[in-house]
């Protein structure tokens, strides 16, 4: 009997190996070569968001869960790490000056005498670590379970994902001497002892993050080569068939969903460590949208398409709104707009329709990439 | 995979492998299946027959979990599915062929037959689920029988519709219930893939329970130990063909046309 090659089912096809190998060699080489402290700073944050569209490529990409509201997971991760940092700038002989020495700056300014019992976990770094992971993947369990169970799914979900961000802004606008408010939780120094705020520090936390990046698409990968992952793909497609096949579908979309929040977590908390602060306007429906965008202008189908797709807008945005600041909003909707109707499956597809078919050494052209059955991105 | 008995079942329910009992379901005040009771042995192969609207698929549909009952009760042996999730329904060893085909276009048919294989179920089962020789050689094996061997590397998408009938059948095998529920398997074929299908079909009835819906008369002859003909929500008649055939009431609403 003829077996078919369809067998061997290789972690990473060649193609995608030499795809890692030269995001890896762009993130951790070129870069840093080619750019000043400044600028690969600035690269640095724009990898954060590549997380959260990393964890977008398999909740919506893979799973068709749109959620509008990955800032919230992003921020969360964010908001743990600052909490940790904080606490280590406001030591008792630094925030002498205060009428409660030992507590963060802001607290003092909101008349908090104490410190709340849910900052007191945030002095241990090992703790931190934990929730800066933990809380985002928890909270998103939380929502998932309440919603998948129910059999909520498509626009209303993106809807609800959408309060859960409006909500959480407003929670930690409103809540100033527990949050620090609008601002955020500024004003960052150390990390176990080590100053985050030099330059060799910057460049070090750059290199962390380009691993942790990497790391996640090595997750992201074995997830989507794993059952688990054509799982994914049969369940955007007929829900209803996999229910009959005997898999409960409420599970799988959670998962994929905590996944997708545990990278914007470790994007937020690498995000803190490398900006040297966290704000509620990184947790809102605007950057939300923000992360959506990038994951669709890379391919929603593509993890290293995600990747480039955040530096690519972030890039972008950067140089447009240097220029043309009132602008921006309307170029990245415009962009948006674009991508889903030209090009649904973003850089990633351009790249497979016609450039790869014109590499050296490839006789036959590929398979005909995989398009989305809806083009609607609330499907 | 077969569930065991559980401890409360009464030795009653367990001399069937299917009992359905003053089964209704009420949409918006419309009684779409009515008062309907009917028994499965092991091994058994049921037809359900009647006029269009008369309840067929909506019985499948109540016993595989897709619509909750509204009254009644459905025992697979001596288990009260009425309160199962879908999916527990098909682990607990049920398996149902839709009417339409119902396969992922998305998928090779390989990945189509994988994805039904009975292992790896939870969300940590899937992720490290491995294609070891014993899932290969079964896929394999199915994919010889629906004729679809030379196919494995070709999306679902692709397939004809017949070809997607077989492989969708070749998903319920793979599955290997032990109660097997058909919903007019040989609907919309041609009458090459017709024939090639009822021959299917009788090699992968044998020794398990099997509820089907058809209309094709001499399909039904020639397989049906039992036949239930719904009218109108109900049961109007039941027994062997020939009985059903010679039932006055069954003549005027159904087979007389």
């Amino acid at each position: 009997m003829k077996l078919p090659t369809v067998n061997d089912n290789p972690f990473m096809k060649p193609m995608e190996w030499l795809s890692l190998l030269v995001l890896a060699a762009l993130i951790l080489v070129v870069l840093p070569l080619a750019l000043d402290g400044f600028r690969l700073n600035l690269v640095g944050k724009y990898l954060t968001y590549a997380f959260v569209a990393l964890g977008l490529v398999i909740c919506w990409g893979y799973c068709g869960i749109l959620s509008l509201g990955q800032g919230v997971f992003f921020g969360l991760g964010g908001y743990c790490m600052a909490m940790y940092l904080k606490l280590e700038a406001s030591s008792v002989e630094n925030t002498k000056i205060q009428s409660t020495p030992g507590i963060p700056d802001f607290m003092d300014w909101n008349q908090v005498t104490a410190l709340p019992w849910f900052w007191k976990p945030f002095h241990s770094l090992p703790l931190t670590l934990i929730a800066v992971v933990a809380v985002p993947t928890l909270f998103a369990f939380v929502v998932g379970a309440a919603m998948f169970k129910r059999r909520v799914g498509g626009t209303y979900f993106a809807i609800i994902t959408q309060a859960v961000a409006a909500i959480l802004t407003i929670l930690i606008i409103g809540q100033q001497g527990y949050t620090g408010g609008i601002n955020g939780i500024t004003d960052l120094r150390t990390l176990h002892g080590w100053d985050i705020r030099t330059d060799s520090a910057k460049s070090i936390l750059y290199f962390v993050n380009g691993g942790l990046l990497i790391a996640c698409i090595l997750i992201a990968q074995y997830v989507k080569r794993s059952k688990l992952g054509r799982i994914l793909v049969a369940m955007r497609d007929k829900e209803d068939r996999v229910r009959f096949s005997g898999y409960s579908v409420a599970s799988f979309k959670i998962f994929a969903f905590c996944l997708a929040a545990a990278f914007a977590a470790v994007g937020g908390a690498m995000f803190t460590l490398q900006v040297g602060f966290m704000s509620p306007s990184f947790v809102g429906i605007v950057p939300s949208i923000e992360m959506v965008i990038y994951t669709a202008v890379g391919g929603r189908l593509s993890l290293f398409g995600a990747v480039y797709g955040t530096l690519l807008v972030n890039w972008a945005k950067t140089s447009f709104s240097e220029s043309f600041p009132e602008l921006w909003l309307f170029g990245l909707g415009a962009l948006f707009i674009a991508v889903v109707l030209a090009f649904p499956n973003g850089l990633a597809g351009i790249w497979r329709q016609h450039v790869e078919p014109r590499l050296p050494g490839r006789a036959k052209p590929p398979a005909a990439p995989t398009v989305l059955p809806h083009g609607a991105p609330a499907e | 995979m077969n569930a065991a008995l559980l401890p409360g079942a009464t030795p009653n329910d367990k001399d069937f492998l299917l009992a359905v009992e003053a089964l209704t379901v009420s949409f918006d005040g419309f009684k779409a299946v009515n008062d309907v009771s009917f028994y499965v042995d092991p091994d058994e192969i049921r037809v359900i027959i009647g006029p269009n609207g008369a309840g067929k698929t909506t019985v499948l549909d109540l016993i595989c979990g897709r619509t909750k009952a509204t009254s009644g009760s459905i025992k697979y042996r001596g288990q009260e599915l009425t309160r199962l999730s879908e999916s527990a329904i098909v682990q607990a060893g049920v398996g149902r062929k839709f009417q339409t085909p119902s396969i992922y276009d998305d998928l090779t048919v390989f990945e189509n037959l994988e994805i039904s294989f009975p292992r790896g179920r939870t969300v940590f089962g899937a992720l490290t689920f491995t294609r070891d020789a014993e899932v290969r050689d079964r896929i394999h094996q199915i994919a010889e029988m629906i004729f679809l061997k030379d196919h494995l590397d070709a999306r679902a998408e692709y397939l004809s519709h017949g070809q997607k009938q077989w492989l969708e059948i070749g998903m319920l095998l793979i599955q290997d219930p032990e109660l097997l529920m058909l919903d007019e398997p040989v609907a919309g074929m041609s009458v090459a893939e017709r024939k090639k299908t009822a021959e299917l079909l009788h090699q992968i009835i044998k020794g398990r329970s099997v509820l089907v819906i058809e209309h094709d008369m001499k399909f039904v002859e020639d397989i049906a130990h039992r036949v239930t003909v719904l009218h109108q929500g109900r049961v109007l008649s039941e027994g062997s063909m020939e009985r059903v055939k010679n039932d006055p009431k069954v003549v005027e609403v159904y087979l007389g046309h």
